[in-house]
């Protein structure tokens, strides 16, 4: 049977509302109240992009939500979608002090989203254009968070920035691979035209390696980014995987962000092979859009998993089903279309490799597969690209973690393509570290910090007068920490 | 971006917020922290014969989890050297030429004051705030507020101080006066540049009733000690409020008394301070908090049409007039926004217990308002009998949720009539008296 459930509209809408909504001006408030607003806190330390969270929250407090905003896009330009996306139970809210006086950690990721919703509703200008250019130019491969985060700090350095991205619209993931009732597509590509008012250039539909080649970019462009993210699914290697309602989660969830949601259509019994946050975003979003049943299929138990406990949550929450150890070994198929999938039960050899049962195999009726298996490395094209740029043995490209420096100097790296595929905030993170590499091998200036005032204290001067016989000195930190006072 | 920069009475600062003189203002330390934090000005901790505390010194309000709403302290001024405390202030104001510091400055005889005048403007100091507010100890040694109590001793003693001064003279005051117009009268008189206000409100916050000793604590004995922080702030507006009406005072004002964000700022500004210092919220969270109140208050200048923050100053004071003044016929009452209202029926028992029996409970499928946010079926709804309603806005400061009770005005049609004009024409016959409520 071919894909055909699909939802009226008014459902559809509702299903795929955002799960976690705004919150009121009271609600935001009375939770920015509870935030202690605690001294070097842990939950900035939590932050890969070094957010001073109790500093944008005390700003939600006393009503300053432009200056909150701020605080929060200085430090993260995509703090909008990360309020929405980030794994904030395993990131800052994990790190909140609350949690060890029994209470629940501050929402700070709702709270993110509220202030940063004021500067899209209001239209506020957070950025003050860069006081000097440089006449530098970088180009970034691929319009995702990784660039996005590094052509935002450059810009703000004083370099122009040239993002090229082979789709319609720039924000990678954000734009097109995130369930959409966590992150919709009209907040994305707000986020873009954000990026954009820096005066950065994206020229979407420009794919390089083909409409543009990787000599040229080097030739016109003082240094190369390159933010191009993973590339297709892993693919399942068994019979009948060519059949058409066999998809990948990714492009299953960009459905969703290319189309009206009432004209996605599902199949009534949906099975999703993997278990990561992929996987767990496409098996709601099934469920979601109508399927009767929509199951996972995982070869090891509930407890290796690798989606977050919370997704694993909302899946549940969402009515999704779950086969634990077992392994598909054919999609069958009947007159061209998925009708099932034989599949054989798994166990753990004592030597710690996971075996498939002989003679195990069952059959489960599904007319829909989705895999979710993680996705493969970008190497052929990095290779075409780049046919010097080195790349680990795993495929993503080599890189100095802390500088995002190639092995080719000019040339940098971050973001999923470089790290394997981790968050969005990770990303935003990489891109920014990138970005002060660039600026230095520019100008030979470090960009101190920006790290929060209050770690300064008094440094670089002479100790004056009896109260200052010990400043206070900085400890090394991490460069991503954000400006809070400065 | 607004125009943040001051100037009172001389003394210029790139910004309104200074540091009161407290705790956080004792060390040459603290002042450069300040200072890199971004406040505009620091007073110095004030500075005298060097004095010996004791310990505990501190004591605290919590209401409803919320800490330190009110503090109280009873620590007495500097325990440093004037020599320590003037070389600090030399240094640290060659480091910050653009910041004001303001040394604050408590002693006795005449020719105490004018040694320390004199000490203070070698220094540097761009100011001195006479201390004559402290409510303990020091008064006992008839300095702080035993001077402020008494408008005589301020004239005396700002007239010693101004035969010597060289630089803006601001005279602290005490709150611990009936009429706060008084002591600054006195000030003016005396030929001060400048007034601040509040200084600490003499206070006993709690009895520990297992040692039947009140806080802070001192080996089995207390004293009352000087309270601020948020929960001092409407009496510090009030009467920041009376100064900057008062046609004798017309002294530039430092407003100070529970300010601890740019709102509390503004407010202070827009009754007629110049400059705000700052303290209880300091101690709480650090000097980090000036950077929200310099971005807040620039944010609100803009928003409001405001080019400098010179222009909000004094904006409120004309609308704060006596009593006689207001407008009798004019009539405001509660409405209930049955789609928020959660059903807590406080606003009920306020008004029928503790005001003027204006609010109804009623069956809510009667009136037809559903069930709200999800209001339990079957239970009443208050109802506003809006011809009882007197407007008191009881009902709309006790609802716990945001806009739910708005107090909204009423067109009855009736011209603007105050006490006085009402005196004058029940006096002319014009009108009959209105009758008294039954």
């Amino acid at each position: 049977m071919p894909r055909e459930l699909m939802l009226d509209e008014k459902t559809a809408a509702r299903n795929m509302a955002e799960i976690e909504p705004k919150y009121s001006s009271q609600e935001a408030v009375v939770e920015a109240n509870r935030c202690l607003y605690c001294f070097d806190a842990p939950c900035i330390m939590a932050c890969p992009t070094g957010i001073d969270i109790p500093g944008f929250i005390k700003k939600i407090s006393s009503g300053n939500l432009a200056g909150s905003a701020r605080t929060i896009l200085k430090s993260n330009i995509l703090g909008a979608s990360c309020a929405r996306v980030c794994p904030t139970s395993v990131l800052c809210e994990g790190a909140c002090v609350m949690l060890d006086r029994d209470e629940l950690p501050i929402k700070i990721g709702r709270l993110q989203r509220y202030a940063t919703d004021y500067v899209f509703e209001n239209d506020v200008k957070i950025f003050d254009p860069p006081k000097k250019k440089s006449g530098k130019r970088v180009a970034l491969i691929g319009g995702g968070p990784a660039s996005l985060g590094c052509a935002a700090e450059l810009a703000q350095l004083g370099h122009d920035t040239v993002i090229f991205e082979k789709k319609e619209h720039a924000g990678g993931l954000n734009t097109y691979g995130i369930a959409y009732y966590k992150l919709t597509t009209e907040t994305s590509l707000k986020e873009v035209e954000l990026v954009k008012s820096l005066g950065i250039e994206i020229r979407t539909g420009v794919e390089v390696g083909k409409d543009i080649q990787a000599k040229e970019l080097e030739q016109e462009f003082d240094a190369i980014f390159i933010g191009v993210g993973l590339g297709h699914t892993y693919k399942l290697d068994i019979p009948g995987e060519d059949l058409p309602e066999v998809v990948e989660a990714l492009e299953f969830i960009e459905e969703l962000h290319v189309n009206p949601l009432h004209e996605v259509p599902v199949g009534r019994r949906v099975a999703v092979i993997g278990c990561g946050n992929t996987a767990i975003d496409a098996v709601t979003q099934a469920k979601r859009l109508g399927a009767e049943h929509a199951v996972i299929i995982y070869r090891r138990g509930e407890k290796d998993m690798p989606a977050y406990a919370y997704e694993y949550d909302i899946a549940k929450k969402d009515g999704a089903e779950f086969v634990f150890h077992a392994v598909p070994v054919e999609v069958l198929g009947k007159d061209g279309h998925v009708v099932g999938l034989k599949l054989a039960r798994t166990e753990m050899g004592e030597d710690g490799r996971l075996n498939v049962i002989p003679g195990s195999e069952f059959e489960l009726p599904f007319d829909m597969v989705i895999k979710a298996l993680g996705q493969e490395k970008m190497t052929d094209m990095l290779k075409g690209m780049f046919p010097d740029l080195e790349l680990a043995r795993n495929g993503v490209i080599q890189r100095e973690p802390a500088t995002g420096q190639t092995n080719i100097p000019h040339i940098f790296a971050g973001g999923d393509g470089a790290n394997g595929g981790s968050e969005v905030v990770n990303a935003v993170g990489e891109g920014k570290k990138a970005a002060r590499a660039i600026h230095r091998m520019f100008t030979g200036e470090t960009v101190e910090g920006p790290v929060q005032w209050t770690r300064i204290g008094v440094v670089n001067a002479k100790p004056v007068g009896s109260g200052l016989d010990n400043p206070i000195r900085v400890p090394e930190l991490e460069t991503t920490y954000s400006a809070g006072g400065k | 971006m607004a125009d943040l920069s001051i100037n009172l009475a001389g003394i210029k600062s790139p910004n309104p917020f200074w540091v009161a003189s407290a705790p956080p203002s004792n060390t040459a330390y603290q002042c450069h922290r300040a200072f890199e934090a971004g406040w505009g000005g620091v007073v110095w901790k004030t500075i005298g014969e060097p004095i010996v505390n004791v310990s505990s010194r501190y004591s605290s309000i919590d209401i409803n989890g919320s800490r330190m709403i009110g503090l109280n302290n009873i620590e007495l001024i500097t325990d440093r050297s004037p020599e320590t405390n003037f070389r600090e202030i030399k240094e640290c104001k060659e480091r910050w030429p653009d910041r004001a510091i303001i040394a604050s400055l408590m002693t006795d005889s005449r020719e105490s004051w004018h040694d320390y005048m004199k000490q203070s403007a070698d220094a540097g100091a761009d100011g001195v705030e006479l201390n004559f507010g402290c409510p303990h100890g020091m008064c006992e040694r008839g300095m702080g507020s035993a001077v402020g109590q008494n408008p005589d001793v301020i004239e005396t003693i700002v007239g010693w101080v101004m035969e010597a001064a060289e630089i803006p003279v601001i005279v602290k005051l005490t709150p611990n006066i009936t009429d706060i117009t008084y002591p600054a009268r006195a000030a003016r008189r005396a030929g001060a540049n400048a007034i601040s206000l509040i200084n600490t409100v003499k206070s006993v916050t709690q009895v520990d009733l297992e040692r039947m000793c009140p806080e802070p604590y001192v080996a089995g004995k207390s004293t009352p000690g000087g309270y601020c922080g948020p929960a001092v702030k409407p009496i510090a507006l009030s009467m920041v409020q009376e100064c900057a009406s008062h046609p004798e005072v017309g002294l530039p004002i430092s407003g100070i008394g529970g300010i601890a964000n740019w709102k509390d700022a503004a407010e202070f500004i827009a009754l007629g301070s110049t400059s705000v210092q700052v303290c209880t919220a300091i101690m709480h969270y650090g000097f980090r908090i000036v950077e929200d109140m310099i971005e807040g208050l620039n944010d609100y200048l803009d928003r409001a049409g405001f080019a400098s923050v010179n222009d909000l100053r004094g904006k409120a004071v004309d609308t704060v007039q006596r009593w006689e003044s207001l407008d009798l016929n004019y009539k405001r009452i509660a409405s209930i926004d049955y789609d928020k209202c959660i059903g807590c029926n406080l606003c009920y028992i306020a008004c029928e217990d503790g005001a003027h029996q204006a609010i109804a409970l009623v069956d809510p499928d009667q009136k037809g308002v559903g069930l709200g946010p999800g209001r339990l079926p079957g239970r009443p709804v208050p109802e506003i009998k809006e011809k009882e309603c007197v407007g008191c806005n009881l009902c709309s400061l006790v609802c716990p949720v945001h806009e739910c009770i708005t107090m909204i005005d009423v067109d009855n049609g009736k011209e603007k009539m105050s006490w006085s004009d009402y005196q004058e024409k029940v006096a002319k016959g014009e009108m009959e008296p209105i009758p008294a409520h039954p």
